[in-house]
């Protein structure tokens, strides 16, 4: 039992608690949120030192021994995955503060803030394939709630939206999970793990099926073409703070249980993984080609998200291959990816968030002048812009060139090419965003927009240029992520210790 | 008994799906509520069905007696109906709320966040 384990999961419930409990004052409930946001990322930090000590941690619930007990695991993924969280929660709270009004204020926003985060991060902390379910609908509950906060008639109809395809593919995860019961009689990762081979030798259809089941609610929920309609319609509608922890993290709790799923069906039947690198290729460039149809900022960076995810599924897809080395390159490019994409697209949300505060007005037609206006705007915008265009010398392009190196290393060329293809793609849209929105004058039909208070820069600038920092500190020095993400792929790809450690060394060795 | 209740999951999918894919919302609403009830039967049936007999464990025994129900799918069921009971009563609210502002009942109308 590990302290360090329940600890990211207890700070926000104790968050929202707290908030709640300031029911009658926003300001008390601004305050929690951020002195649990900030603890929570310390909570986080102390998680990785310690997983980086002990490689994998586990916190049985209640004291029930697993598998039949439900466990808290952290291995290298999810700890990072984690840290993750814990800042994009503090980015997002402190931006609120400037951003929201009272009406959501006193909806409770910041409380429902922290139970986003507690869902998230008890997805990446949680052993246990139903237990991933539950915190999967606390995550989206919160979510949803949300996204409909404003209560104006475009955020209720994306609401609806994400709320039904969510829901379906919830619908689908638990008939998965029920399935992956019956034929192994556990949910717990680690016993799947080693139950699942033998299972899949005597009966391949049953582990067919409940793979396809799974695979596809994840897909949902991760973005994956072609089932990536209700992010596009969603995203935009609310808040900028709301959709900027939305973008930086609730697809990629898709993604991470995709890799999760993979990774332990893969060694036992790499039949519809197979697939996945074309489905990645077709998510990057219909995701791309999306973004550069659209006028309107936050739209552009919607399908931008997309295109992103499939760079993710890459690495996913390359687990069905043979080669244990480009399995080793393909997942440790995936988890580089995620790690680079969460910074950078959050912060670009964050700017967009800022550009419509000052301008008033997200259609690009109308949008203008800023880079005269406020050029600290534009300077920050650069930084995430060129990353996810994947130009040297910031994150995106060594998240790029691992996952281009470990396609081409299993000759995977349409995934290459369309990685290539896309990134070309990025960078047109982002230039759009920078014309549009940046370079060109304000068009003399619109008014001129508001004036940041001093605080408010403060509470909006804080986080971008620590996103920011943050994305040019991994672009410069890129080698200590990277081994990161290596040995978290090693033991994503070689679960023998954790498997030890959460179920015993005897019972990991039968 | 099980190749009755497996159909029941079937009919409830496949009225489910169709309700989705009719152009109202309250369809719709309707649609979830039914695939959810075919996805907690078929969880529950993953524990297998047995006439009669209540999963307790005996006295003096550690581990329940084989020939019984596995009771933990039942128990993965009950959350998962309390989470989809939640789900639903917010979704009902939520399609209410959209109609209203609106004025739309009608999901091939919704297109205020396409533009």
């Amino acid at each position: 039992m590990s302290v360090w384990v329940v600890l990211p999961l207890l700070v926000p419930m104790l968050g929202a608690a707290l908030g709640w409990a300031a029911w009658r004052s926003t300001r008390a409930q601004a305050l929690v949120g951020v002195v649990a946001s900030s603890v929570h990322v310390f909570a986080a930090v102390g998680l990785l030192v310690a997983v980086g000590r002990h490689d994998v941690l586990v916190a049985p619930v209640g004291g029930w021994a697993p598998p039949i007990g439900i466990v808290l695991t952290a291995d290298r993924l999810g700890a990072i995955m984690v840290l993750l969280t814990a800042v994009l929660g503090w980015t997002s709270t402190l931006t609120a503060i400037a951003e929201i009004g009272p009406r959501q204020r006193r909806a409770g926003f910041f409380p429902l803030m922290q139970i986003l985060v507690l869902g998230v991060s008890g997805s990446f902390l949680t052993g246990d394939l139903f237990n991933l379910f539950v915190f999967f609908e606390v995550m989206l509950m919160a979510s949803f709630v949300l996204l409909a906060l404003g209560g104006e008639r475009g955020a209720l109809e994306g609401a609806v939206k994400y709320v039904g395809l969510n829901l379906f593919s919830s619908a689908l995860f638990l008939v998965g999970a029920g399935l992956a019961y019956a034929a192994t009689g556990t949910l717990n990762f680690a016993d799947l793990h080693a139950k699942l081979p033998a299972v899949a030798a005597t009966d391949p259809t049953a582990v067919t099926v409940l793979g396809a089941f799974l695979l596809l609610a994840f897909a949902v929920k991760a973005g994956v073409f072609p089932l990536y309609f209700w992010l596009p319609a969603s995203y935009h509608t609310t808040s900028p703070a709301v959709s900027a922890i939305f973008a930086g993290l609730l697809t990629k709790v898709g993604v991470y249980a995709l890799i999760r799923l993979t990774t332990i069906l893969a060694p036992a039947s790499a039949a519809l993984i197979d697939g996945l690198l074309v489905v990645a290729a077709a998510t990057m460039l219909f995701g791309v080609l999306g973004a550069v149809a659209q006028t309107n900022t936050r739209r552009i960076l919607g399908f931008h998200i997309l295109s992103q995810i499939g760079y993710m599924v890459v690495g996913i897809g390359l687990l069905a291959s043979p080669d244990p080395t480009v399995r080793q390159l393909g997942m440790a490019a995936t988890v580089f990816y995620l790690a680079h994409h969460i910074l950078v697209k959050t912060n670009l949300y964050l700017v967009a968030g800022t550009a419509l505060r000052l301008l008033g007005e997200e259609r690009l037609k109308h949008a203008g002048g800023l880079a005269k206006r406020a050029p600290w705007l534009a300077a920050i915008f650069l930084v995430p812009a060129f990353s996810l265009a994947g130009l040297p010398p910031l994150s995106g392009f060594w998240a790029k060139l691992a996952v281009l190196r470990s396609g081409a290393a299993a000759d995977a060329w349409i995934a290459v090419t369309a990685a290539a293809l896309a990134g070309v793609l990025t960078l047109v849209s982002m230039l759009k965003i920078w014309n549009e929105v940046f370079w060109k004058d304000l068009p003399a039909s619109t008014p001129p927009g508001a004036r940041l208070s001093t605080a408010e820069l403060w509470l909006r600038g804080a986080p971008m240029v620590l996103l920011a920092v943050a994305t040019l500190a991994i672009g410069l020095w890129p080698a200590p992520l990277y081994d990161f993400a290596q040995q978290a792929a090693a033991q994503l790809l070689d679960p023998s210790s954790t498997v030890d450690a959460v179920l015993g060394p005897t019972q990991g060795a039968r | 008994m099980t190749w009755l209740l497996a159909i029941t999951v079937g009919v409830l999918v496949a009225t489910g799906v169709y309700m989705m894919l009719r152009r109202s919302l309250v369809k719709f609403l309707f649609g979830i509520v039914l695939l959810g009830h075919g996805a907690n039967l078929a969880v529950f049936l993953s524990g297998g069905l047995v006439r009669g007999r209540s999963a307790v464990i005996v006295d003096g025994e550690s581990t329940l007696a084989p020939g019984h129900a596995d009771p933990l799918p039942q128990a993965l069921v009950l959350t998962a109906i309390v989470i989809g009971f939640a789900v639903v009563s917010f979704l009902a609210v939520l399609i209410r709320r959209t109609q209203e502002e609106s004025g739309q009942g009608d999901v091939d109308e919704l297109r205020e966040t396409e533009a």
